[in-house]
């Protein structure tokens, strides 16, 4: 009877303890997000995760990244094939899906009713053999912004063609330098030796009926006329309607320009819209956007298909706290707030039609038109080796942009090295 | 008997290095410890004691055990001397020995960073290094890193960079050195100032010249631009011609106090008395400088210069950030990075690595040959 009695009190005392401690680990989890900080993204983070640190008495501890999407792969890929315990949560490019499948939590089973809500093109691209490996944040689609002040000015017209918008930019830049505005610019893009390069060069491509770079059933098919003539019109702007330092700017560099009003043209993501009309801008209010031009004689723009997901770590302490937050941040209440404060595109088809959307971020409405002519890089058909293919890409388009090479050998040299490659 | 040879050459060895006296000890060697004598044997020398007189059979016998005794001293000593040498031995075989090893082992797998975990990866002998491939198509083609063209490229970026860089902040170290070996009012405060571009951390520094050398807004492209040097704004870090340039311009400003820092500790070695007399003599300061200064001076630059080398010919940091992924610039450390980093293959990225081991190896050995460098120190 006694040793009964012994053994249950310290079974109850034993009972206490996990309670008392699993409850206050459960109540107190401290939660690592690992992103890219681009803009006024840890601003922003801290006030979409807010409600629901509130809520669930966890606190979110977001560790930024550099904004160059390849180095931020680079370290995750680094971090989870270590099996790295100490982030939970990673904030994903919509490319890197079938790269890191196997380090993130399958959530099909726990987010399978909230992903009905989402576009299913982007719920795709986030399932790697039949599992769903992270949950869509926003999606990104790069548009054209233009200043309609100076247009209007000058009495030209948005372009529709790339050709267009040379010679467009070109006649508002001389004319505005002529007025004595010495560091205006026609056009600013993304023309650093990195992934966004790949962006930039594939809607040049896709736009003008060149294929894009190798298609979906695997075929390399970069090496024509088309995409010859497009990367080639491109290398023309850089020095002319360009400044000569575009081919080191990534999207900040880009929106730096921009944003102080020096430049009539920018090829940008929808972040830079909601900066773009902030107080402290030089071109608030002064501008608009469209979709992106399409080559001379073709139809169809393209826009790369970008977008950012939550992947929820296999190795993290804290599961099931993240794959919660990974919910909310995929949820409609987060990604409402994010259009609202950061101008970013809902994944969740009914926040197209939201009021509160409308009004404060009318652009995003209208985004679902340069959505709709989204064009995926080629990240399914190649699997492992698409940063390599990427990196030949925009390695190749550069050597051409700074004229180390004409188009036609890069591009020729290019094909060759992804045979190599793919073989 | 046989062990013998081996102890007398570690006798030799120790009285050499250890022993102050050993020219009277090999006269009387310990006992036992001569290839092919038996004790007792008087061998060579009529044996003599520490002041060089003759010994008597006695003190002979004396002296050996003596000897014997100082042997075991001085093999103590050597343990000791072991003992006290394991933790560093130790120390250095995990942080150099075994990483570089493991280097080595990967450049000849197929490790990428799904396998290099796990241990799937797959030996493919030299194949990282170079392959012959013939494609379908019957055509034959060299792969790997040898018939690389980008390879070749960075190691003659690195080996240029290295070149140029090293040689500029040796001259301009120098005449930093000498005027801050001048007896002037302030010297030691400007002796701090001038290490400060050494202190900054070369991420610090390689940003802030970014924004400076920028195209649109960067402070010298303005001061250029105002004193009418240029008429249009240089993109330094984004054209291939002027990129190479950027480059060496911050790491001169960065490393030159470096130089300067070794070169004025060698300039403060040479006896003052020597510039006296020279000075007595009326010895022109010019001819003081090539006669004096730089002759004593050599043996402290030659090794600021391979301290130097060694450096630039792993330059990484400040070119990948700024001018990344330029082929312009692009050196063996960054072409390494990405395809370790950026690729996960880290098999190849470990042959790059390999390779550049070699080369920097390569070129230490060389200038070490015909700098006739003394690194140990005995000839000085």
């Amino acid at each position: 009877m006694k040793m009964t009695c012994k053994s249950a009190l310290k079974r109850t005392v034993a009972a206490t303890a996990i309670a008392t401690f699993g409850a206050s680990a459960l109540s107190a989890a401290e939660i690592t997000y690992v992103s890219g900080a681009v803009g006024n993204a840890i601003e922003d983070f801290k006030t979409i995760v807010a409600p629901w640190e509130e809520a669930t008495g966890h606190t979110v501890t977001l560790v930024p990244m550099p904004a160059s999407t390849t180095d931020q792969f680079g370290q995750y890929r680094l971090w989870l094939a270590a099996g790295n315990g100490d982030i939970d949560l990673y904030q994903t490019d919509v490319i890197w899906a079938p790269q890191l499948a196997d380090h993130f939590v399958d959530l099909s089973d726990v987010a399978g009713e909230l992903m009905e809500s989402h576009f299913p093109s982007i719920v795709e691209s986030q399932t790697v053999d039949g599992r769903l490996v992270a949950l869509p944040l926003f999606t990104d689609a790069p548009a054209l912004y233009y200043r309609k002040d100076l247009l209007e000015k000058h009495n030209q017209p948005v372009p529709t063609t790339w050709e267009q918008l040379t010679e467009v930019a070109q006649a508002v830049q001389d004319a505005e330098r002529a007025e004595g505005n010495a560091d205006i610019w026609g056009f600013v893009w993304q023309g650093n030796a990195y992934e966004g390069l790949t962006c930039d060069a594939l809607e040049w491509v896709k736009s003008s009926g060149g294929g894009q770079i190798i298609e979906p059933d695997g075929t390399i098919s970069i090496n024509n006329p088309n995409a010859i003539a497009a990367i080639e019109l491109a290398a023309t702007w850089p020095g002319t309607i360009s400044p000569e330092g575009v081919v080191s700017y990534q999207e900040e560099e880009a929106r730096g320009v921009w944003q102080t009003g020096n430049a009539v043209f920018m090829r940008n993501w929808p972040y830079a819209y909601g900066l773009g009309n902030s107080d402290d801008s030089a071109v608030k209010g002064l501008f608009e956007v469209t979709t992106l031009p399409t080559g001379q004689g073709h139809d169809t723009s393209a826009a790369t298909l970008g977008g950012w997901n939550v992947g929820v770590s296999k190795y993290g302490d804290n599961q099931e706290a993240a794959i919660s937050l990974a919910m909310y941040l995929a949820g409609p209440e987060a990604q409402k707030t994010r259009s609202l404060i950061a101008s970013n595109l809902p994944t969740i088809v009914d926040l197209y039609e939201d009021e509160d959307i409308a009004r404060e971020q009318p652009i995003i409405p209208q985004w679902k038109d340069v959505f709709l002519q989204a064009v995926p890089r080629p990240s399914a058909p190649t699997k492992q080796d698409y940063n390599e293919v990427s990196t030949l890409f925009f390695s190749a388009v550069h050597s051409v942009l700074t004229g180390d090479e004409s188009a036609a050998d890069a591009l020729a040299d290019l094909e060759m090295d992804l045979e190599d490659l793919l073989e | 008997m046989k062990a013998q040879p081996t102890r007398w050459l570690i006798w030799k060895w120790i009285s050499k290095t250890c022993w102050s006296n050993s020219s009277t000890l090999k006269k009387i060697a310990p006992g036992g410890a001569t290839p092919g004598a038996t004790s007792g044997t008087v061998y060579g020398k009529v044996p003599k004691n520490w002041s060089g007189e003759i010994m008597s059979s006695t003190d002979v016998g004396t002296a050996r055990t003596a000897r014997g005794r100082e042997l075991n001293l001085q093999q103590q000593r050597v343990r000791a001397a072991y003992m006290f040498l394991i933790p560093m031995l130790v120390m250095l075989a995990v942080v150099a020995a075994w990483p570089l090893f493991r280097s080595i082992s990967f450049s000849f797998t197929d490790a990428s960073a799904n396998t290099i975990f796990n241990g799937q990866s797959e030996w493919i002998g030299f194949e990282n290094y170079l392959e012959r491939r013939v494609r379908s198509n019957g055509e034959v083609r060299w792969r790997g890193i040898l018939a690389d063209g980008d390879w070749w490229n960075a190691v003659w970026n690195t080996v240029r960079f290295s070149l140029i860089s090293v040689s500029l902040e040796t001259f301009f170290g120098l005449l930093v050195a000498l005027v801050l070996n001048a007896e002037f009012k302030g010297r030691g405060l400007v002796r701090a100032a001038i290490l400060i571009p050494w202190a900054i951390p070369t991420v610090v520094s390689a940003r802030m010249w970014g924004w400076m050398l920028n195209d649109q807004f960067g402070i010298i492209n303005h001061l250029m631009m105002s004193i009418g040097l240029i008429d249009q704004p240089i993109a330094w870090t984004a054209s291939s011609d002027t990129s190479m340039i950027a480059v060496l311009i911050v790491d001169v400003w960065k490393t030159t106090p470096f130089m300067a820092l070794l070169i004025l500790a060698g300039l403060q070695l040479i006896p003052r008395d020597m510039y006296e007399a020279a000075k007595i003599d009326g010895v022109h300061p010019v001819r003081v400088f090539f006669k004096i200064t730089l002759p004593l001076l050599r043996p402290a630059i030659m090794v600021a210069v391979i301290f130097r080398a060694l450096d630039a010919l792993r330059i990484f940091d400040l070119i990948y950030l700024l001018t990344p992924q330029s082929d312009a610039t692009v050196t063996m450390s960054v072409l390494s990075y990405r395809e370790i980093q950026q690729f996960g293959d880290y098999g190849e990225g470990s042959a790059m690595s390999t390779l550049l081991f070699f080369i920097i190896t390569l070129f230490v050995l060389l200038y070490i040959k015909l700098g006739k460098v003394d690194l140990s120190g005995e000839k000085s």
